[in-house]
């Protein structure tokens, strides 16, 4: 009894039995399309008895003298498995035949992910590990698939129209379908548009940040007024952009470069006061003149400010390059396909480049990031992983 | 706060300047070819001036804004034919009705985003499962341009009948989420592990640490992440008015003044919506600071 009522992932083992059980009793009352199939029921039937095995070999090997404590890791990859074959099995539903039976049979191997991840993450692992690491990839991994095959599972079964909610699979083959159309758009909006406007501001505003900083009175002007602009909603400068420098990817430049400069502003005179008296008292020892004290160190000090507004930068700058271009741009580019192909109801082309979008912005944060670790490896916010 | 004010005047005045400036070469070439069409010559002099007058001007002079702004939303209202005294209602044609359509959608969908935002955050702080699977999502999508997905919501919800307010706080709920999530998850865990053992010894509930400790030391954390989130939520706001196309809001008039080149009515939309976001997040600051005040967590 307390097996099933307490440990981790109880709820879920119970709601998994319930919705199991229900799944079995309705899928016998009826015989139609869209039930759940045999092969289905019986490895849901397999992942749950695992689930309860698992459990009490989790108990077992908490215990302080385990001498097998990969038992509950490999129960829990064969739960994995089974799951994954269920799911498999149910992704092969006929369009918008979705039955009650097949219905709880989805909530189930949702719960069973869930009961997964919930096993996998009160795991007592030793910290630092490679087995914590690969638990840090494999929870959010498991959760994410989850969510698309939900996705791709309820808009098959349910039999949702195209023009609400493509399937994840839709999404995938117009993606590989129109491969050079979005990458036309990538090279567009994010290459020509988004980076050299990013570049452009960036550079101005640290050039002009460092000429701020040598007078105290200007940059008491500039902190207030930099932090106050950098609260505004400057995307819409978009459409007077639009007017100055024409549709071409120039204008979408001229708003990513006024969007990033004063964050990046703001960031870099504040880290450029991040040295101690010490510290600079050391380098007039020295005798180090204001480059030598600027380059040698003011610079690297101000270096985890500068990399944290280049990182704020780096999202908005693909923000301002997409809404610029929904007024205005060239038949190319991912806000005007975004916003073209939204007309048109092709929701799975804009999917495609909503995925162009999130990838391209997840990679230009993540070398940041990298770069961030290479640089500031000093700092302690580095220091702690 | 005295050591401020003067150089931010200084700064403030050194814009204005500079901006007056550019008005000049910027406008000075319509000047020159209307001269040179009515085949007169322009002096220096006129040339200023006349840089500073101009209907459609290709950069409009700070105070041709300012009294936009005030014909838009003041003169309008009290002597428009569709104005506030002529009629009772707000004129649809003054930024008052068009910030204020603006502005409750973005408050709408910053209460749902901020609400949602604190339920996860709680949620993740409780549960491993969640904290393992769902943070590093919540993590990753700050680095993705969500807004990007408002043009779908607007049609996809006008498609199944969802329209008027509802879609663009979804979006301004969606950009405000996020923010939210990460900062107050920070802030529920920055309870050091001293105080939680405290409570421990003192036998609380989880339910006690939670009221007690882990959320009002989250204060600090909550306000920082709200000011992001309501910033968040009104540039969600007018870029969901974008795609129905220039019917009413903040956005529909910075896009119908792109459509007819009414280059000063774009520019008094544009400030508009700064004055909203500047107000908002002034007002999310003075809750703050009365906040912490009461609570005694500011010297």
């Amino acid at each position: 009894m307390r097996g099933i009522l307490q440990g981790s992932g109880a709820p879920q083992r119970l709601g998994m039995a319930i919705m199991l059980s229900a799944a079995i009793a309705l899928g016998m009352t009826q015989v139609s399309v869209g039930q759940p199939s045999g092969p289905v029921l019986v490895l849901l039937a397999v992942a749950l008895a695992l689930a309860f095995v698992a459990d009490a070999a989790h108990r077992a090997t908490q215990r302080p003298q385990s001498d097998r404590p990969w038992v509950p890791v490999v129960l829990l990859l064969l739960i994995c498995g089974s799951l994954a074959g269920a799911g498999i099995g149910l992704m092969q539903v006929t369009r918008g035949t979705g039955t009650p039976a097949f219905w709880c049979a989805v909530i189930a191997v949702w719960l069973g992910a869930w009961m997964v991840v919930a096993q996998l993450s009160d795991l007592h692992l030793r910290p630092g590990g490679w087995a914590e690491r690969l638990r840090g990839l494999l929870a959010p991994l498991v959760f994410g698939i989850t969510l698309l095959w939900l996705w791709q599972t309820g808009v098959r079964g349910g039999g949702v129209a195209n023009v609400i909610l493509p399937a994840p699979s839709d999404i995938a083959l117009r993606f590989v379908a129109s491969a050079g159309v979005l990458w036309g758009d990538f090279v567009q909006t994010f290459v020509k548009g988004a980076l050299s406007g990013y570049a452009i501001g960036v550079a101005a505003a640290l050039v002009f940040a460092v000429l701020v900083d040598r007078s105290d009175f200007l940059r008491r002007g500039l902190l207030p007024v930099g932090n106050f602009v950098a609260a505004l909603p400057i995307i819409g400068t978009a459409p007077i952009m639009v007017m100055w420098f024409g549709f071409g990817w120039e204008s979408k430049a001229a708003v990513v470069v006024a969007m990033v400069f004063f964050p990046m502003l703001v960031n870099t005179v504040q880290g450029l006061t991040e040295t101690e008296a010490m510290q600079r008292d050391l380098m007039r020892t020295y005798s180090a003149s204001y480059w030598q004290g600027l380059w040698k160190l003011r610079l690297p000090a101000a270096m985890p400010f500068i990399f944290n507004g280049l990182k704020i930068c780096s999202t908005l700058a693909l923000i301002g390059a997409i809404v610029a271009e929904f007024f205005g741009s060239p038949t190319r580019g991912m806000g005007f396909r975004i916003s073209t192909e939204v007309g048109r109801l092709n929701l799975d082309m804009v999917w495609s480049e909503i995925a162009v979008a999130a990838v391209a912005g997840s990679a230009f944060y993540g070398i940041l990031a990298a770069l961030e670790r290479g640089v500031t490896f000093w700092h302690p916010s580095q220091r702690g992983r | 706060m005295r050591g401020t004010i003067l150089p931010v005047l200084t700064v403030v005045a050194v814009i204005l300047a500079l901006w007056y400036a550019a008005c000049v070469p910027v406008n000075g070439q319509w000047v020159r070819d209307q001269a040179a069409r009515a085949g007169t010559e322009v002096t220096f002099g006129e040339l200023v001036t006349e840089t500073m007058r101009q209907d459609r001007p290709r950069l409009p002079a700070p105070h041709q804004i300012a009294v936009e702004l005030w014909n838009s939303t003041v003169m309008e209202e009290a002597t428009g034919r569709r104005g506030l005294v002529k009629t009772g209602t707000l004129s649809n044609r003054s930024l008052i009705h068009h910030g204020w359509i603006t502005l409750s959608a973005t408050l709408l969908g910053f209460g749902i985003g901020t609400g949602l935002g604190i339920l996860l955050a709680i949620g993740i702080v409780h549960n491993r499962a969640m904290d393992f699977s769902v943070m590093p999502w919540a993590i990753a999508s700050q680095t993705i341009p969500i807004l990007a997905i408002a043009p779908m919501i607007i049609v996809v919800l006008n498609a199944i009948g969802i329209t008027g307010i509802i879609p663009k706080a979804i979006i301004s709920a969606y950009l405000s989420f996020f923010p939210v999530v990460v900062g107050m998850v920070k802030g529920l865990r920055a309870p050091d592990a001293m105080q939680l053992d405290l409570m421990k010894t003192y036998s609380a509930s989880s339910l006690q640490v939670f009221t007690k400790l882990r959320w009002p030391s989250s204060m600090p954390y909550l306000f920082a992440s709200l000011k992001v989130g309501i910033a968040a939520a009104l540039i969600g706001a007018i870029v969901g008015e974008l795609p129905t196309g220039a019917v009413a809001g903040l956005g529909a008039r910075l896009l119908s003044g792109s459509y007819y080149g009414q280059t000063v009515q774009i520019w008094a939309a544009l400030f508009a919506a700064a004055i909203l976001a500047a107000s908002m997040v002034a007002l999310v600051g003075a809750i703050q600071r009365l906040t912490l005040r009461r609570m005694g967590m500011t010297q």
